[in-house]
């Protein structure tokens, strides 16, 4: 294995069990993601990307295959070993930002710090320098409520590099937002790949917001697909 | 960070969102308040029963009844008995003579002032010495009545809830008219519920010649009480049976603290069912309403376990919270209010106060927290348990 690749995925299955019905979701797809690399997924609905990248992540376990991320298999961690990983190596953004409506922005970014060793004043250090990465210092003590989506987002990213992540997974961050909004935080996302050298992986629906990357691959059915599907 | 540290940013983001769930929140801890002051009103009855029935008794104070006899009422001895009884080994001595008053025990019918039914009001012939037996006897309005007269005193009790009994007033009792000369209380003890007259007085009204009931005696201590028991229950001159007046009025008190205590425990049981899926309700709602917040958390890396605590803290908050209002609405709405109620074994009323004591308000807080445990139990399983790919996806 190329000490370039981050994330390999190999062979993966996901069945999920409805009734008395099994659902392939996922069927023997293998993926790798280079380090430093800003990875595109798209497809349509039910096509498997976001259960790819919570495969990734480490949020959700393979029926079948292998995920391995900087040469560590996390398939077979336990739930406990697992949440311990994730806070360690992955940022995660989502498409309706999931913060906390009752945290402050400052204090919604230091949620994940609040998993490390780190001291009081350390901690608040890092969510500075995070808050102004996504240009958003002056808005350290608004609560969610008092932000625009796009603002909102940029929490949100904030919360997902914190802890200077491997990888950043991204669930569809413009799916929520206009287009301008969903412009500014493509930009961020780029300047975290290429200033900060962040791997990022994410998911959308949206070519605009593929094109931002640096290569993108299709699912369809549950495998990947050379050609864009409709 | 350690577990415990989770636990508690968890937990302190679940009691923040507490507020945005006024009303379910609001429900749960006025249901569990419902409950609990449910559960320690009805208690707080029994509880003041037995202490009214307990509370004169002291280790050093005896009662002799006749043999086989299990109340006063059933019980009978002659006036040569009582005299046995009285020089008995270990019976102590006050200022005014031996601690010993032969007494006898009628029941007579007068109105409640609350419903005006007739209710049965022990009248108590007593010697002199029952003011040596019990000590803790005080004469409060008027004065002690006087040996040889148609004369009673009355108890604090009996004179709040019986009709006629004010003091100046004369009671007709069958043929005979008897003035009320004065009030008396007993530290809130049985004998407040009583009217208490000269035995002599008594025996002739009663036509009971020159018999008594029962034999009331303090001991020099209670360690006093072997040797006094031996000495009578030996003597070949009187067939009786003696006992330590705590263990006697422990016993006179079981029937109705039994049915009250066990009455209000069903009632408190069945209205706790409602109350705990109240609680259960809330949780439910709560930890539906949180679902992405959780999920979110545990995508971040939290672990489970801090989240199932944080979901149980929250519903013992709120248990607590409805335990405390209800203890509380119960002490200021129970404690102290005065009725009086049949004590099935002697046959007549027994005023009493309820009693919210210390130990049944932390019974009503341990219920609570017992619902709220419970309550909060399975919706924190079900947070902990739902996968985190599942909880991120709704809404």
């Amino acid at each position: 294995m190329s000490n370039d690749v981050l994330v390999h995925v190999r062979n993966v299955e996901k069945r999920f069990r409805r009734g008395s019905e099994d659902i392939h979701v996922l069927s023997g797809l293998s993926l790798e993601v280079p380090r430093g690399e800003f990875l595109a997924l798209m497809g349509p609905s039910g096509s498997g990307k976001t259960t790819l990248l919570n495969l990734i992540g480490g949020l959700d376990r393979p029926t079948g295959g292998s995920v391995e991320i900087e040469g560590e298999r996390i398939d077979g961690f336990s739930d406990r070993k697992l949440a311990a990983w994730r806070a360690r190596h992955v940022g995660l953004v989502f498409q309706m930002y999931n913060l906390l409506p009752v945290l402050t922005a400052e204090r919604n970014v230091d949620l994940p710090l609040l998993l490390t060793h780190l001291s009081r004043q350390e901690r608040r250090r890092h969510v500075e320098a995070a808050l102004a990465v996504v240009g958003l210092s002056h808005r350290a003590r608004h609560f969610p409520r008092q932000m625009s989506g796009g603002e909102q987002q940029r929490v949100g990213i904030a919360r997902a590099i914190v802890t200077d992540p491997t990888l950043l997974l991204c669930d569809e961050p413009t799916g929520d937002l206009d287009r301008k909004a969903g412009d500014e935080i493509l930009d961020l996302l780029q300047v975290l790949n290429r200033e900060q050298g962040k791997t990022i992986v994410m998911v959308t629906h949206d070519p605009h917001a593929s094109a931002r990357a640096s290569r993108t691959v299709h699912l369809n059915k549950g495998q990947l697909s050379t050609e864009a599907v409709p | 960070m350690n577990w415990l540290v989770q636990v508690v940013e968890v937990t302190g983001f679940a009691l923040q969102t507490l507020l945005t769930r006024k009303g379910a929140s609001a429900a749960t801890v006025i249901g569990i308040a419902g409950v609990v002051a449910v559960l320690v009103g009805v208690l707080s009855i029994g509880q003041g029963f037995r202490k009214a029935m307990t509370v004169s008794a002291t280790p050093d104070s005896v009662i002799v009844l006749r043999s086989g006899a299990d109340s006063e009422m059933m019980s009978g001895l002659s006036r040569d008995e009582t005299r046995v009884i009285a020089d008995a080994p270990g019976v102590a001595r006050g200022a005014s003579g031996a601690a010993v008053s032969a007494e006898l025990f009628v029941v007579i019918d007068l109105p409640k002032r609350s419903t005006g039914t007739d209710a049965n009001v022990p009248l108590r012939g007593v010697e002199a010495g029952a003011f040596e037996v019990r000590r803790n006897l005080e004469i409060v309005q008027g004065r002690n009545f006087e040996p040889g007269k148609n004369e009673v005193i009355v108890g604090a009790g009996a004179a709040v809830e019986f009709a006629g009994l004010d003091l100046g007033k004369t009671l007709r009792v069958g043929q005979n008219d008897w003035l009320v000369v004065g009030i008396f209380t007993a530290e809130g003890g049985i004998a407040e519920s009583e009217i208490w007259t000269d035995a002599g007085v008594l025996q002739p009204a009663y036509r009971r010649e020159d018999s008594f009931q029962v034999v009331y005696a303090r001991l020099t201590s209670p360690e006093a009480f072997d040797a006094f028991k031996d000495a009578l229950t030996t003597d070949p001159r009187v067939n009786v049976k003696v006992l330590r007046q705590t263990d006697y009025y422990a016993d006179q008190s079981s029937t109705v603290y039994n049915m009250i205590t066990g009455l209000g425990t069903l009632i408190a049981s069945l209205m706790g069912l409602g109350a705990l899926f109240g609680a259960l309700n809330t949780m439910y709602t709560a930890v539906s309403s949180r679902t992405r917040e959780i999920a979110t958390l545990r995508a971040l890396g939290f672990r489970a376990s801090p989240v199932v605590f944080s979901v149980m803290i929250e519903s013992m908050v709120l248990a607590f919270l409805g335990g405390g209002i209800g203890s509380a609405g119960a002490y200021f709405a129970f404690d102290g209010f005065r009725a009086a109620t049949m004590n099935w074994q002697s046959f007549s009323q027994v005023a009493f106060a309820f009693e919210v004591s210390p130990s049944l308000l932390l019974q009503g807080m341990l219920y609570a927290a017992g619902i709220g445990l419970v309550g909060g139990l399975f919706p924190a399983i079900r947070a902990a348990r739902l996968p985190i790919s599942v909880a991120l996806r709704e809404l």
